[in-house]
């Protein structure tokens, strides 16, 4: 019994003194999207810094903003969307970036950081890690032999019901992202992407209610899987999310082709970015390790992972040739200027999105 | 004699008595009574884009006058409004309802075997309802994924026996039958344990007088199985009814767009519009809802003690 105590009480006095260890040691939380990052970049970091990663990921800006407004996430840098990050650079939960702390500042793309500047007045916050485009990911053979020869280049190929109900039988699957989703419904029936008023929200969702009985599932992230397995042949999603499924097929060797494509109406252009939040335990590590993402090899590096666009001008000679000249991840110029953003919901507006929403997946 | 260790008891144990008494109240004030105060107050006020989320915010006794007089019961009054959230909790007592009867009706088959296989292999039985606890629930209902997705287990299982052209496919998944067969296969245990543990302790006997004279075995059941394991179907029924009520995950995982289910909308409170006043609001109702058949459950327990 006694020898019992003892070693209990030795461990205990180890387990005490291996946490002091622990909370001396440089470290740096980081609150990252899942399947977002070169896993070995953090490693490298590690290696160069000395400076230890806890590294955790999320699915969806609601948890991350759910966790950031309760306050004490514990994260020191956290990748929030554009319009949440607006909002939340209003609630006060972010705090200033040191420039002096950031001198890879300097390889940014001004056409990012401007555009960017619409969520971060000034830049002051923020600096951007990834961006893409909201647009159509298809299985090709599948929807070729429902839709026949038609061209897949215009949101039609979805919204015209009687498109939908030929590709409802190989399963359409809508992104459940209600800002993005409303903003290319009602620049596609001709309003304003970024208007708030009830009647053009009403109108965006009339496109939907009109593909409603067609649709399979609404999610945002299984979907990259039933496109991937041939459970889904059709979805409104994100670039890399598709890239993603297509090499999921790829390496499954299913015969599944899929293919990603930016609608020629234009559609959302989102912005993902490294902030720090107001309470962050440690800020000059929280610095360091977005300056270290701003290196041109080290963020070509994310990026050839991911199969997403950055915002890293820099970077650009170090991309993989497939990807840099992928029209779906870098598009041209021409296709870039129909690229929109959308600034912030305000509450209100956000609960008259997300009921007309909720009726629309609900079937109520 | 009784009276003497009554006195005694109350001389020397007093305080001790008192406090093993106000253990469980206390625990009952830290762990319910005041969560849901918060979650109450949070109810009465209002949405804000601030850190937390909503106005006015409890700060200290002596603003308490001026924080009364801003809450409100406007997203009460709101909650009759929309006729979504009616729906909902209509719906969500519908697939409780219906979960319950198909849990009652296979559990209590399962739970009668139990009770009448021989005593030596009862344990072993018990123990087979239990061991699914060792895998995480999760992880369980993950696996019904892939059991019941279009190219999953149980296609391949009927086209393999015939039973499906080559070209079919199960259209389960993403509905709410789906829903239905995570719920039943989850809350099993819940349902059997109970009846189980009622019908187990029943006289035997009974059922041998019943025999003797002349009663068939059917009516036998009716008459005295059944009645004596009353109290085993309530609590069973209970145990599962109220948090299937507020079940999210299995419906999020199995259910489609359209399974309507208050957890699902209070999610959507939450995180969607980041209104933690109106999510309050939803978690209060459903709570009070569910004190209901919470109290019947007492009130049957009261009755058995």
């Amino acid at each position: 019994m006694r020898s019992r105590l003892l070693s209990l009480a030795a461990f205990v006095a180890s387990a005490v003194i291996a946490g002091s260890a622990v909370a001396q040691e440089k470290q740096v939380h980081v609150y990252n999207w899942s399947d977002y990052i070169d896993e070995s970049i953090l490693a490298d970091f590690t290696k160069e810094t000395g400076i230890k990663v806890v590294y955790d990921v999320f699915d969806s800006n609601d948890i991350l903003e759910t966790k950031l407004l309760a306050g004490g996430s514990g994260y020191d840098v956290v990748v929030p969307t554009g319009p949440f990050l607006a909002r939340q650079i209003q609630a006060g939960v972010f705090q200033k970036l040191d420039k002096s702390k950031l001198p890879n500042l300097s390889n940014m793309w001004p056409q990012v950081t401007e555009r960017l500047a619409k969520y971060d007045p000034g830049n002051q916050y923020a600096v951007n890690y990834m961006w893409g485009t909201t647009g159509i990911g298809y299985n090709v053979d599948k929807v070729k032999k429902a839709l026949g020869d038609t061209p897949i280049d215009s949101w039609d190929v979805l919204f015209k019901p009687e498109n939908a109900k030929k590709l409802k039988s190989c399963g359409i699957n809508i992104l459940d992202a209600s800002d993005e989703t409303f903003a290319i419904a009602m620049n596609y029936v001709g309003k304003n992407p970024d208007s708030k008023e009830t009647k053009d929200l009403e109108a965006g969702g009339k496109v939907y209610s009109a593909i409603r009985p067609y649709a399979k599932t609404f999610n945002s992230s299984a979907y990259i899987d039933d496109l991937a397995n041939g459970d889904v042949c059709i979805t409104i999603g994100w670039s890399g999310d598709v890239l993603q499924a297509k090499n999921r097929a790829a390496e499954a060797k299913n015969g599944v082709n899929i293919e990603f494509v930016i609608p020629k109406e234009g559609t959302y252009m989102w912005f993902d970015n490294l902030a720090i939040p107001a309470d962050a335990k440690n800020v000059d590590e929280a610095h360091a390790f977005i300056n270290y993402l701003m290196k041109p090899e080290v963020i070509a590096k994310a990026s050839n992972y991911v199969q997403y666009a950055n915002g890293n001008l820099a970077s650009q000679k170090f991309i993989d040739k497939e990807i840099m000249e992928n029209p779906s991840v870098y598009p041209s110029e021409e296709v870039t200027k129909k690229l929109f953003t959308i600034s912030p919901y305000g509450p209100k507006e956000q609960r008259v999105l997300n009921r007309v929403w909720t009726q629309l997946k609900t079937g109520s | 004699m009784a009276v003497a260790q009554n006195s005694d008891g109350q001389g020397k144990g007093g305080l001790g008595r008192v406090f093993v008494v106000a253990l469980p109240y206390l625990w009952l004030v830290l762990f319910f009574v005041a969560p849901f105060f918060i979650i109450f107050k949070i109810s009465l006020s209002d949405t804000a884009i601030a850190l937390p989320p909503y106005t006015p915010v409890f700060e200290g006794f002596g603003a308490i006058q001026d924080f009364v007089s801003q809450l409100d019961i406007e997203n009460y009054i709101f909650l009759t409004d929309d006729p979504l959230y009616v729906k909902a909790y209509l719906s969500s007592l519908r697939i409780a309802a219906i979960s319950t009867m198909l849990l009652l009706l296979i559990g209590y088959p399962i739970a009668l075997a139990m009770a009448r296989a021989s005593a030596s292999i009862r344990p072993t039985l018990v123990m087979m309802v239990i061991l699914p606890f060792w895998t995480s629930f999760l992880i369980r209902v993950y696996a019904w994924i892939g059991i019941l997705k279009p190219d999953g287990l149980l296609t391949l299982l009927l086209q393999a026996v015939g039973l499906m052209g080559p070209e079919d496919q199960v259209q389960i998944f993403r509905t709410d039958t789906a829903v239905f067969i995570g719920i039943v296969y989850s809350y099993l245990p819940f349902m059997v344990l109970p009846l189980y543990a009622a019908l187990e302790k029943m006289d035997n006997t009974l059922l041998e007088a019943a025999n003797d004279l002349g009663c068939p075995p059917l009516k036998a059941f009716w008459r005295i199985t059944f009645p004596l394991s009353l109290p085993g179907v309530i609590a069973g029924s209970m145990i599962c009814f109220i948090p299937i009520t507020g079940e999210f995950v299995i419906p999020d995982l199995l259910g489609g767009a359209d399974t309507l289910m208050i957890g699902k909308t209070l999610w959507t409170e939450f995180f969607g519009n980041r209104d933690w006043p109106l999510a309050s609001a939803v978690a209060v109702i459903l709570l009070i809802l569910l004190v209901i058949p919470i109290m019947i459950f007492q009130n049957q327990q009261k009755k058995v003690a």
